[in-house]
């Protein structure tokens, strides 16, 4: 019997609109109201000078560990953009920027990585999941969020962030399985930055794009200029949409850079050449935003320098704030807090264990 | 009331707490139209349709971590993994999630959800469907782990596993599923999760188990009695963490002998952190060593060799004996 052709639908597009040089498509221009556009800006930049500020109050040792998000922020602006407070956001690590842009208070991100519990807090009205550092694991957690929604009928939607180094875990592949099979409400959206620590993206698959991972599953998937704001919004427009009216799950591939290193503790000279995030250095997502709101007339040199110094002082003001906070934060006590809704004998007991050391330390301080 | 096998009282309470409950919803592999393979979920997808008893495709990751994301919306799902054995493909979600939430998000979020699954041998099954690792979900910290020893214990727990707002761990001793039957009250029981139960009175020595194993303890405890006028008193822990320390303490500073049964491997095992509290709050009181018998360090053997590893009347008696100083 001769072999037979199957016919699988395979449709793989690539978006963009705004190009490294800052040339525009016209005809694919998402239609975005000035001042949105305006207010996506300033997020991209607060974004960016932000995670500056991070670096530096890392590098004089003020804060721990975290992992940097610049050149990332039309990826993550530009997405979650497209959300409603009432839509869900599971991020990774990485999606500083994001997190802002849903109202999470960056005292509590210089807090979190300033090593206090308090800084993980999440707001009362906020509908993000907390940071998720084992690669890929919280992929399966929005996926429950939109089975869920399904199975209360209500209108919400959840994306959830990873990045390239996360399409090759198990939970990766599980999760767009499920999703497919329960038709959640998801919006999977990879930031591929290109390097997973040091592992570049050629090596963490041999498949031409990450996208098309979605295609096995039965989901739609999409590649776009993930430095490309006008994109990377067309693309999650058209997936929030389609999740919302009962349309399921999508992928969208992100194409980055990661212009620092993995976390503050990693050296990228090691693996990856100058050339390399010279040339990136090109693509920049501000500089060719910065020149359509330029070209568009919506913004001038001037109005850019005076966004710069506004958000300086908002950063300035978190910082400020946070380590007022930190100087407060004295009670080693807290780190039992939100175990368990109650807290078990035992741990009482352990608690009043470290209680009493304090106390003791706090004696012999007193007495020199 | 009825008598009950173990499998029909776990049914009844997945049933009535999901009559009572719209938030209650049972997910895992093969729980749908199959209603399980121990029937655990028989007619469920039938009185409640394939939105609340729902088969998943084959992964336990994804199937823990959904219902994670499943109990921060607000359900209060009750996912099955088929076997214990398996559930090592899901442990990341239950040590680094399900067990954080609440923490990580500074009590914003919290996990609600019940992991059901049969565990430890008896039943002559192929490799990996025999083992005891409730250490592995006891030692981490955030979540509790739940081991019922009989029909009637097993619907009350399970009925506040489900009711707990923090995530349960819930092995089922899959021996004892059809092993015997009790009465079973029609009416709602629950039992405190955290709390161990003195299941039987004594002043001589303190018998501390709970699972599969407490049948061969009550056994040897009879014959104890029978044969050595030997008043032991036997303690169910019926939850494994968070240990309810102080009911065995207090037994133990009765009787001043412990021993501790579990047919789970002795090194880092439950009996291990049982014989530690005893040390640190009843050392004065003890008249023996602490005595413990358990399954031995090595992988359970394939069936035809389980019933040498699992701890037995005789084994029990013979351990008791030598600290009751009458070996």
């Amino acid at each position: 019997m001769p072999r037979k052709k199957i016919n699988i639908p395979c449709k793989m597009e690539y978006l963009s609109i705004l190009d490294e040089k800052g040339k525009l498509d016209k005809n694919l221009e998402p239609d975005i109201p000035e001042d949105f556009l305006l207010k996506l800006h300033r997020a991209m930049l607060l974004g960016r000078r932000f995670d500056e500020r991070m670096l530096s109050l890392q590098r004089q040792g003020r804060i721990g560990t975290f992992a940097p998000t610049t050149g990332q922020e039309a990826a993550q602006v530009g997405s979650a953009a497209v959300l409603r407070p009432t839509d869900w956001m599971v991020p990774s690590f990485r999606e500083t920027a994001a997190q802002i842009w849903r109202g999470a208070p960056m005292e509590g991100m210089i807090l979190y990585f300033g090593g206090y519990n308090e800084g993980g807090r999440i707001e009362d009205n906020s509908k993000d999941l907390p940071i998720s550092v084992p690669v890929s694991s919280q992929i399966l957690h929005a996926v429950g969020l939109g089975w869920a929604i399904n199975y209360r009928k209500t209108d919400e939607v959840v994306m959830t962030f990873f990045g390239d180094g996360a399409t090759s875990e198990g939970d990766f592949h599980e999760g767009l399985n499920f999703a497919g099979v329960f038709q959640a409400p998801v919006i999977f959206l990879c930031q591929n930055n290109q390097w997973a620590i040091s592992v570049p993206r050629s090596k963490q698959t041999r498949s031409e794009t990450l996208a098309q991972k979605a295609l096995g599953y039965g989901i739609p998937g999409i590649q776009v200029d993930g430095n490309d704001i006008l994109a990377v919004y067309a693309a999650a427009r058209e997936a929030v949409d389609r999740a919302r009216s009962g349309g399921g799950p999508t992928m969208i591939e992100c194409v980055t850079y990661r212009m620092t290193m993995h976390t503050t503790a990693d050296d990228p000279k090691r693996y990856r050449t100058e050339d390399e995030v010279e040339g990136w250095k090109k693509k920049d997502p501000l500089i060719r935003f910065e020149k359509y709101l330029m070209d568009k007339k919506l913004a001038t040199k001037e109005k850019f320098q005076e966004i710069e110094t506004e958000v300086k002082e908002e950063i300035q003001g978190a910082v400020d704030r946070a380590e007022e906070q930190m100087r407060k934060f004295d009670d080693p006590l807290q780190m039992f807090e939100h175990a368990y809704a109650e807290l078990p004998p035992y741990l009482k007991e352990q608690r009043a264990e470290l209680a009493e050391e304090l106390k003791v330390m706090h004696k012999e301080k007193q007495h020199g | 009331m009825a008598k009950m096998t173990m499998v029909q009282a776990l049914n009844l309470a997945l049933r009535q707490e999901m009559e009572k409950d719209d938030r209650v919803v049972v997910l895992g592999e093969d729980v749908g139209v199959d209603g399980g393979v121990f029937r655990i979920t028989d007619g469920l997808i039938d009185q409640f349709g394939d939105n609340r008893s729902f088969d998943t495709p084959l992964a336990e990751s994804a199937i823990v971590g959904m219902s994670i994301g499943m109990a921060i919306y607000g359900l209060r799902p009750v996912c099955e993994i088929q076997f214990s054995g398996f559930s090592y493909h899901n442990f990341h979600q239950i040590e680094n999630h399900a067990s954080r939430y609440r923490w990580r998000s500074q009590g914003r979020y919290h996990v609600p959800m019940v992991l059901r699954a049969p565990y430890s041998g008896g039943v002559r099954a192929l490799e990996h469907h025999s083992e005891s690792r409730e250490t592995y979900y006891a030692h981490t910290p955030g979540i509790k782990m739940v081991i019922p020893s009989g029909p009637r214990n097993a619907r009350s727990l399970l009925i506040s596993a489900i009711r707990d707002p923090d995530p349960v761990i819930f092995f089922e001793p899959k021996a004892l599923y059809r092993a015997f039957r009790e009465e079973v009250p029609e009416d709602e029981e629950t039992l405190p999760i955290g709390k161990s139960q003195v299941v039987r009175q004594g002043s001589d020595l303190t018998m501390i188990s709970y699972g599969a194993m407490m049948r061969p303890t009550l056994e040897a405890a009879s014959e104890l009695e029978k044969n050595d006028g030997v008043q032991a008193e036997v303690i169910d822990l019926l939850t494994i963490s968070p240990l309810d320390d102080e009911t065995f303490v207090r037994s133990v500073k009765k009787t001043g002998r412990a021993m501790v049964i579990h047919e789970a491997p002795r090194s880092f095992g439950p009996g291990a952190e049982i014989a530690a509290r005893l040390v640190e709050k009843a050392f004065f009181y003890l008249e023996a060593p602490i005595s413990r018998v358990t399954g031995f360090d090595i992988i359970i053997p394939l069936f035809s060799r389980e019933n040498s590893y699992i701890p037995n009347v005789q084994r029990i008696l013979r351990e008791a004996k030598k600290i009751l100083n009458t070996a």
